[in-house]
């Protein structure tokens, strides 16, 4: 499991393009399903078929991660970019980058205070030693991402991008110990979640599910001084009351609840005030489609050191692999 | 020529009616099917059942406006914006108001009797009136009906080195292109799409794509250019004369990769000077266009132009005829693949 969330992490995937992320995660599922294709998002979407007597659940982790595109190259090679996605300033200088072709930089700051650092005040230096040579390494519009390795810290990781592909290996992993299971399962691995919700809302157009589940990261506030909110590392898996993008179907919610404890599965409740996820599209998908999400409890989401538990990981793997066969005509 | 008279055409967000019939009598002998839709996107068809890829080209026909709100007892209009009109741009603008088209012009308090702190400060919309030179109340409120918008009256002008200037080139110069792209002989299906209320929330474009259920979409439009003295270059998002722009990506969408590639790529290879849209904010039609269904490739190809969302904006026609080529250019490569097939 750590190895599948290594590779996941490491991979290159800012939102709109995933096609690094997607492949990765075909060539790890596609012994175990029953089909697999992507659509014109760059939704990868695999199947696994269920008894004539099932329902069809919509699974949701999205591939793509925040990252930042290349706006304007100066006269000395340095780099001036935009955001992609959700990106904290205060998280930016320092940090490295690296881009679709390669190159790879490091962002800092024009002289200034902290206090008033804007986006057009940061720039990224790749080494160049003018403009021709910059050209030569990178282009304009060209998506880049935070670089940075995994790191295994025994029961805690931590990673770039756990937000979402720890949510990819709870699926690929649950995937892996299903075998023909009541209901039909769709494991999409979205694109464009980060900008909007984008992937999960057509491949639900085209699935018609009739029970959506995100697998995504949530936030904690067991840290120092942190902002309250009754998560915490090692505590299991997140069932989502609501955050801003969803209020999680009652019965969808229960369903999750009642399944944990009769698996005795450790999970914590979620209520997330900002934020939202691939359910929040799912749900108003044509006629509706009860929803709800399993999370991940993350530290220091949106940063290049997203901290997640193996403990909790797993406890989503369980669940996930629970509701497989659980009889769904209650929802 | 049409890109004027598309120009001096008004058409607020839900008011397109005027563009409407315009584009409406300009395009009928080119297509097969032309209809106007719940929400008023007007929406054509060229070639429905030939083979091939079906093509959407969507350009809107709203532009930012002002829309009257209140009648003072004088006889003044009180109104407020439509879409995104920054109010600086406002004071002692001619307008017209209206289906009647009712001369007016914006009033504010004049100089010698605003307080030292107004003098510092721009008047807020709050504070503007149009005058519509009424006598009474009475008189304003037989020409002027609550909910009428009113226009920047700018005529089109050709000026400068190759440049244009006129109001609403956001996106008259999209439909503009739509059209002429529409008149070439094509033998794709052809969606084109003139949609609504762009500039209040891409409502229109959503609707209109699930019933045309395009394959690819191209989205023809007016951007913002900064390229204008005291902005740093790296704050320029496009820059007049550099070619059309293609988007990679804004706050509504990202526009397919392989797509957009192929849009450089034709772009090398005819010689058309193209850039790289340089900012991220912002958002046109394709954000609503790529999610309908179960999704569509999309890419935007824009205009520059300065001073968009005011009185008078400025383009170049060599960016224009680029824009035009880079399109056709696609489109005919589109076909040529479908024929070799």
């Amino acid at each position: 499991m750590k190895t599948v969330i290594k590779q996941l992490t490491e991979a290159f995937g800012p939102s709109g393009y995933e096609t690094e992320v997607t492949a990765l995660i075909q060539s790890m599922v596609k012994e175990h399903v029953d089909e697999v294709k992507t659509d014109v998002l760059g939704n990868l979407i695999a199947v696994k078929k269920g008894s004539p007597d099932g329902r069809k659940i919509m699974f949701a982790a999205h591939t793509d991660e925040i990252g930042l595109v290349i706006t304007h190259i100066d006269d000395k090679g340095f780099l001036r970019f935009g955001t992609v996605g959700g990106v904290g300033i205060s998280t930016l200088v320092g940090n490295r980058v690296r881009f679709a072709g390669g190159a790879v930089g490091a962002i800092y700051q024009e002289k200034g205070s902290w206090k008033e650092l804007t986006i057009d005040k940061l720039y990224i230096d790749i080494g160049a030693e003018n403009k021709e040579d910059a050209q030569k390494k990178v282009k304009l519009g060209e998506f880049g991402i935070f670089h940075r390795e995994f790191e295994d810290l025994g029961v805690r990781l931590i990673a770039k991008s756990m937000d979402d592909r720890v949510g990819c290996a709870v699926l690929i992993e649950a995937l892996k110990k299903i075998d023909a299971p009541k209901n039909t399962l769709y494991f999409v691995f979205t694109s464009q979640e980060e900008v909007g919700l984008r992937g999960a809302r057509t491949a639900a157009y085209g699935i018609e599910p009739d029970l959506g589940i995100a697998l995504d990261v949530t936030l904690t506030g067991d840290m120092p001084e942190a902002r309250r909110m009754d998560v915490s590392l090692g505590r299991g898996a997140a069932i989502k009351v609501k955050d801003s993008s969803l209020i999680a179907h009652p019965k969808v919610k229960d369903l999750l609840v009642d399944l944990a404890e009769e698996k005795q599965i450790p999970y914590q409740m979620e209520v997330l005030d900002a934020g939202g996820t691939d359910a929040g599209a799912i749900h108003l998908t044509k006629t509706g489609v009860p929803s709800g999400a399993i999370s991940i409890p993350t530290r220091y989401v949106h940063t290049p050191s997203e901290m997640v538990d193996i403990r909790d990981v797993e406890a989503c793997v369980d669940l996930v692999v629970a509701l497989a066969d659980k009889d769904l005509t209650s929802i | 020529m049409l890109l004027a008279r598309l120009t001096e055409a008004n058409g607020a967000p839900g008011q397109e009616g005027e563009v409407r019939d315009l584009i409406r009598a300009e395009i009928e002998p080119y297509v097969q099917e032309v209809k106007t839709d719940a929400l008023g996107n007007l929406i054509a068809l060229k070639n429905p059942d030939a083979p091939g890829p079906r093509v959407m080209l969507a350009a809107h026909m709203d532009e930012v406006a002002l829309m009257i709100v209140g009648i003072e007892g004088n006889g003044f209009l009180k109104f407020r914006p439509i879409g995104g009109v920054d109010p600086r741009v406002l004071v002692a603008k001619s307008v017209v108001v209206g289906s009647k088209k009712i001369p007016g012009v914006i009033g504010s308090k004049p100089i010698h009797l605003q307080k030292p702190p107004e003098r510092e400060r721009a008047f807020t919309m709050q504070e503007l009136l149009i005058d519509i030179g009424a006598k009474n109340k009475e008189e304003a409120e037989r020409l002027v009906k609550l909910g009428e918008c009113a226009y920047f009256t700018t005529k089109y002008e050709e000026f400068g080195h190759g440049k244009v200037k006129a109001k609403a080139l956001d996106d008259r110069v999209g439909c503009d292109l739509a059209i002429r792209l529409l008149k070439e002989d094509i033998a794709l299906p052809l969606i084109v799409a003139f949609t609504v209320q762009e500039e209040v929330g891409l409502r229109g474009a959503g609707v209109a794509t699930y019933q045309a259920k395009p394959d690819i979409a191209l989205v023809l439009e007016g951007t913002t250019a900064s390229d204008v003295p005291g902005t740093d270059e790296h704050k320029h998002a496009t820059t007049v004369g550099s070619g059309p722009c293609i988007t990679v990506i804004d706050r509504a969408s990202i526009p397919h990769p392989p797509l957009v590639q192929e849009l450089f790529a034709i772009a090398e290879e005819e010689g058309i000077k193209v850039q790289v849209r340089r900012n991220t904010a912002g958002g046109t039609d394709a954000g609503q266009i790529q999610l309908a269904e179960e999704g569509v490739k999309v890419a935007t190809i824009a205009v520059p132009c300065r001073y968009i969302h005011s009185p008078v904006s400025v383009m170049s026609k060599d960016d224009y005829e680029g824009a035009f080529k880079l399109a056709k250019s696609y489109l005919n490569r589109l076909q040529e693949r479908e024929a070799s097939r």
